[in-house]
């Protein structure tokens, strides 16, 4: 397998992502790749299948700026603060454009990726108990246990065209450490075709542990530097969330034009892993 | 406030935390149920086990977190999964003893929504969040205690949407659905506590809180409430229990403030 290549943002953007493509941009609460995703804005894509257990403020922006054709998700919240204000109006009113929904669980996105990673063609798992879900999202199925009759949810492998992610660390090889709340990154990169990992620093030695979650290499195509590159989330290790971005945010997300001058001069402007401090 | 100094949220609150005994196993959601949670560890709970979706395993905050995945829950972790483990070997291994959720709306077998409100399921009045971790938490957590603040609003005859299993249609329609565990087992207002009646699994009124009448929570409850046999009133908030609440409230809010 080929190693990762170290390059710019702006160029593992380019050389990974197009038009149409299913991303998965994943990071629960912790280590969201804010940088790439803007970069993605920056360069236009249209057409994305946006992929995240918890949309978060960075597909409130894609939503907003016109990435995506189809959202698939399973908490669409600005979480301890309210609604992600763009995410509804692409929902409720078509704007910018129609949004498709897809509509899940955590545990069974969780289980959508890890059934992903292993090359399986499905999830299994108990879920979808007596609720609404499966009757809005006809990929949430059902089989039987064939040795206790047991009936159990099943949705389909996820399989994203692209997965991108934030990490603490590459070293010069390519191989990458992710270190606290792991969320289902590492799952979401082997069940990708392609990935993209941006990272606060690029060392010589990871340092990390025996059991230390590392992605190889080989598992990964293309690697960007990118310091505070998941602000206004958090990265363990480097800086804090910034909460009171969070709640900031829900007065500039809830007026189209307001989010449009926002995005315009804290995104558009700025320049690869600039951010938007 | 009409008898002592504690508001309503905070006697929701330490009722709540009451309802978690010693050395249980807690998935705990964020907001209210989260506070609660912290505040039981922290007066008669010492050894709860709290336990939150973005794989935080027995997990210490000093500060309540703003989201499920703060830093504060993972520094002070006894060890962090990730978030497909969380939900395969620990929720749906059946490791969890109790589920703490919080909810938009409740109706009376304590089935939740909190996915949209009005209009159609594409095109919503309302849209809500979604389903996180609930669904799988109301079915797989041994028990689940519901904490939600009452309004006719939030309290209501028919659900537009069931994202969380309670007790279905009540009866026996839940294990019939497929569900093996309890599920809400108690629930938790600002007004009173309710538990599921032993036949009907209708949410029924067992204790009031202190101060509040009969009628209020009629008026704040939009299914015709029933009152158990024997209601009793919810024992006041301890002194000690109000003090590390506020604690804990004023340290969130110096810890939160201090981010720029």
């Amino acid at each position: 397998m080929p190693r990762a290549v170290i390059t710019s943002l702006e160029e593992a953007v380019a050389e990974n992502v197009s038009d149409g493509d299913s991303l998965s941009l994943e990071g629960f609460t912790h280590l969201i790749p804010y940088a790439a995703g803007h970069e993605i804005i920056r360069q236009g894509r249209r057409d994305l299948t946006l992929i995240r257990m918890t949309p978060d403020i960075i597909f409130d922006q894609m939503i907003g700026m016109g990435c995506a054709r189809k959202l698939v998700f399973s908490w669409g919240g600005n979480p301890g603060v309210g609604s992600l204000h763009r995410m509804r109006d692409a929902i409720e009113h078509d704007w910018p454009q129609p949004l498709e929904i897809e509509e899940h669980s955590h545990g069974a996105m969780a289980n959508a990726y890890e059934a992903g990673a292993a090359g399986l063609p499905c999830a299994v798992f108990r879920g979808y108990i007596g609720n609404d879900l499966p009757k809005v999202n006809d990929r949430i199925r059902s089989v039987e246990c064939p040795f206790t009759g047991e009936k159990l949810a099943a949705i389909p492998a996820m399989r994203p065209d692209v997965a991108v992610i934030h990490a603490q660390k590459a070293d010069r090889r390519g191989n990458v450490l992710l270190e606290g709340i792991i969320g289902v990154q590492k799952e979401a990169v082997l069940a990708a075709s392609r990935s993209i990992v941006t990272v606060e620093e690029i060392v010589d030695d990871l340092g990390g542990g025996p059991n230390a979650v590392i992605l190889p290499s080989w598992t990964i195509s293309a690697i960007a530097a990118v310091p505070n590159g998941a602000f206004p989330s958090y990265a363990h290790g480097y800086y804090p969330r910034d909460n009171s971005f969070y709640k900031a945010w829900d007065p500039i997300a809830r007026d189209r034009e307001t989010f449009r001058a926002w995005m315009n001069s804290h995104v558009m402007q700025r320049k690869a892993g600039e951010g938007v401090q | 406030m009409s008898d002592g100094d504690y508001t309503a949220d905070e006697m929701m609150t330490v009722a709540a935390s009451r309802a978690l005994q010693n050395g249980q196993v807690c998935f705990v959601g964020i907001g209210q149920p989260s506070a609660a949670a912290n505040l039981a560890r922290q007066t008669h709970a010492p050894d709860v086990v709290l336990i939150y979706e973005s794989g935080t395993l027995e997990t210490r905050p000093d500060v309540l977190p703003l989201s499920i995945g703060d830093g504060e829950l993972a520094e002070t972790a006894l060890t962090n999964v990730s978030v497909p483990e969380m939900f395969r070997y620990w929720l749906q291994g059946g490791r969890i003893d109790v589920g703490f959720l919080g909810a938009a709306q409740v109706d009376r077998f304590g089935n939740i929504n909190t996915t949209v409100i009005g209009g159609t399921y594409l095109k919503p009045k309302t849209r809500l969040p979604g389903a996180g971790g609930a669904p799988e938490i109301a079915t797989s957590a041994r028990e689940t205690f519901i904490l939600l603040r009452q309004s006719p609003r939030a309290f209501v005859e028919k659900l537009d949407f069931i994202t969380s299993l309670g007790h279905g249609s009540g009866g026996s329609s839940r294990a019939e659905a497929g569900a093996k565990t309890l599920g809400p087992t108690r629930l938790i207002s600002d007004l009173c506590q309710m538990a599921p009646d032993p036949e009907t699994k209708e949410l029924t009124v067992t204790t009031i809180h202190p101060g509040v009448t009969r009628d209020q929570i009629i008026a704040a409850t939009g299914w015709d409430i029933r009152f158990a046999d024997s209601v009793t009133e919810t024992p006041v908030p301890e002194p000690a229990e109000l003090a590390v609440l506020r604690e804990i409230h004023a340290r969130t809010a110096r810890a939160h403030a201090g981010q720029a």
